[in-house]
Parts: C-alpha cells; structure tokens; sequence
C-alpha cells in the first residue's frame, strides 16, 4: 500500500529535491522503513537511533493526526494516506 | 482583550476614525474591533525577520500599546527580510529603529522598545505587562522561555517559526483549551543539529508571510474575530506554495500545561536545551546570533 510522505526542506537532499515521494507499509513504522531503504538517510533525523521509536523534536502527522498520540510507529497507514513529517525549527 | 469583554466604549478621535476606516467599515470588525485594537497591548518577540511584518502590521491596525524586545543591532545582512530597519540604521540597536519605523507608521499607539536579552529572570515582568505575546525569535532556548512564561501567566501566545523556505504558525492558549509549545514538540533537537539562518540561509520573503499570519492571528484574538489557529498548525512550504494544517493535542503528560505539572516555575534553558549555560548572547559577524538568550 503506497502512502505519500511530504518532507521538510532538510530532507529533500535525501530525495532529490523533491517535496513528496511514495513509500509502502500498513503502519508508519514500515512506511519510514521502506522509506529509508528508497532513500538512503532520509530517517536519520525523524527515528531515534535504536531504530524503535521518534524523536521528540519530530512529529509525524497520518492524515493531519499526529501519531504520537495514536500508536506512534504502530499507527495504521491506508493507502492513499498523506504523511507529513514535521522537525522543529526555531528560525524568525 | 477578546471579545466577549464588555464592550469597549473609548471615543475615537477625527484622526482615528479616518486612519481606521477601513477596519471600521467592516462589519466583522466595526468601531467596537478597532477599540478592542486600539485598548489591547500585545509583545512581539523580536525584531527580525518575523518582528518585522508582525510588528508593523500590528501598529498599522491600532493596537495601542505594542512592545518589541530584541537585544540585537541592525547589520546588513538583515536588510534581505527585516523589512522594518533601513540602510541607515545598520548599527543601530533594533528596537531604537523599529520603534523609529513603527511610530512613524502610526504616532496614535504607544510604541515600548525593550532592549535586552530574555531571560527566566526578567521574562514574567516583561511578558507580564502585555494582553497578548506574539514569537518571532529564532532559538529554541528564548521559545521555551517564552511558552513557559506565558503558560504560567495565562496570556495567549501567537507562535511562528521559520526555515529555509518553510515556515510554521499557531496559537497557544494557556489552560484546558489547547496544546502548549512543549506538547508540540516536548524536547529541543540536540544543540548544532539544525543550521541556524546564517548556516542555512532563508528565503527573505517568507517571514513577510509568516509573520503576517501571525499578525492576522492576533489581530482576530484581540477582536473576538474568525477562528483562532488553536489546536491546529499551519505549515507553510514556499517552494511548493502548499499550506497544510495538522492537529495539535494538549499533551496530558505535558510537563507545564499536563494534568500533573512538574515544570512550575521558569527554568535554565540553556541547559534544557543543551547550550552551554550562561552563554552570553554575542552577534556573529554577520549578526546572527550564534548564542543563545536572543531574540530577533
């Protein structure tokens, strides 16, 4: 099941440029999974070293909800989905 | 502040009454809006990139009282975006020049430039003077400062932030209502991990439309207008001209706004937000601060 993942500016050098790009799983966890096999990083700054859970300077949004508060890595991904990855940044 | 006050029953002046026709001939707003204005006082955080559309756009509608704190002097390499200082004023504190800009757009308000860092130890006096506060800092230890302070001080917070190309806005309102800036995002990233503007670069136009959703924000809180950007944040990607909102939960684990606080009074936030404490802010040499304490 394909979901689109809209990335942030600091992640496009891992895709490219691009803004949004595919990757396939039933839960968010596999979605960045496959995401990061496709391109090579791109997670480095959104899951925790281990692997196991998200930063918590980083959400991520399944359909404009945030998944920490329901699931988290778990939560369940439709295809069609729209995942928003969102890092905290302080500029003004 | 909002409206559901009492009504406000200032009587315009003949200049008032044409400066702010505009806004009076809406009925949306109407001479009860544009008293609401002209009696609320709101604080920008800075006087940036995102200080600089907030603020102006603030002083132009009326809002009587407005406070700017910033500790910064204009350089250069600011003029690319902080459209409230001018070639002549490179060396000048920022909020001398954008109290010069901000009383020349409308002499009618009360314009109080604060000029210095804040801090846990001055933050609530400062803060505290103010209706509303409005972020347009650019370091995450002044952020959380700024959440905490108006947190513990039930004022309303209009947040904004900005990187590269994208940007990000929403309305903090303390108590059961919404989500603070700590459930948003509990933990800083680690100090170094995300390049400040001057590593990074930003687009000089997008704190314009940052900051002036952030003035529109407050500008409908203080006159009881529309619907507040609270429990939603507004994510903003320039290149792809792509607004999207997502939704934002009060936390109840939330370590200030949570159903059992541990975190009750101010802190050091250089060290929540692992900088070397007590760094004193210093200006690069491009003027962008690499320490942490500022607001700009």
């Amino acid at each position: 099941m394909a979901a689109r993942v809209k990335l942030p500016t600091i992640l496009r050098t891992h895709t490219d440029g691009r803004a949004a790009v595919e990757a396939d799983g039933g839960t968010v966890g596999e979605v960045l999974l496959d995401l990061e096999a496709r391109h090579p990083g791109v997670t480095r700054t959104i899951l925790t070293d281990d692997g196991a859970g998200l930063h918590r300077f980083v959400n991520v949004y399944v359909n404009g909800e945030d998944v920490r508060y329901g699931g988290g890595l778990g939560a369940h991904v439709a295809d069609g989905d729209t995942i928003s990855i969102l890092p905290a940044v302080a500029g003004g | 502040m909002t409206g559901d006050a009492s009504a406000p029953t200032r009587r315009f002046t003949q200049d008032e009454v044409v400066r702010y026709a505009r806004h009076i001939i809406l009925p949306q707003i109407g001479g009860d809006g544009q008293r609401r204005l002209l009696e609320s006082s709101v604080l920008c955080i800075g006087a940036g990139g995102l200080g600089s559309p907030i603020a102006m756009y603030l002083a132009a509608a009326g809002v009587g009282r407005l406070g700017v704190v910033d500790f910064d002097r204009v350089d250069l390499t600011n003029l690319q975006r902080q459209i409230l200082h001018g070639t002549s004023d490179v060396g000048r504190p920022k909020v001398a020049s954008a109290a010069d800009t901000l009383r020349e757009l409308n002499p009618g308000i009360e314009v109080e430039p604060h000029d210095t860092v804040l801090t846990s130890e001055n933050a609530m006096d400062i803060l505290g003077r103010y209706d509303l506060v409005i972020d347009g800092s650019d370091n995450f230890p002044v952020r959380y400062l700024v959440n905490d302070a108006t947190q513990f001080l039930g004022t309303p917070l209009v947040y904004g932030s900005i990187y590269q190309f994208e940007g990000q806005v929403t309305v903090f309102l303390p108590g059961d209502a919404g989500p603070c800036y700590r459930c948003l995002f509990p933990q800083p990233p680690p100090p170094g991990s995300v390049p400040n503007c001057a590593e990074a670069g930003v687009f000089g136009v997008l704190p314009g439309i940052v900051g002036s959703i952030q003035a529109t924000e407050a500008i409908k809180m203080i006159t009881g207008v529309g619907d507040p950007l609270v429990g939603r944040l507004l994510i903003f990607d320039a290149l792809e001209m792509d607004f999207t909102t997502v939704k934002i939960k009060r936390d109840p684990e939330c370590p200030v706004c949570g159903d059992r606080p541990t975190v009750t009074e101010l802190i050091d936030y250089d060290l929540f937000c692992g900088v070397p404490s007590g760094a004193v802010p210093a200006e690069a040499e491009d003027g962008v601060p690499t320490t942490v304490g500022g607001q700009r």
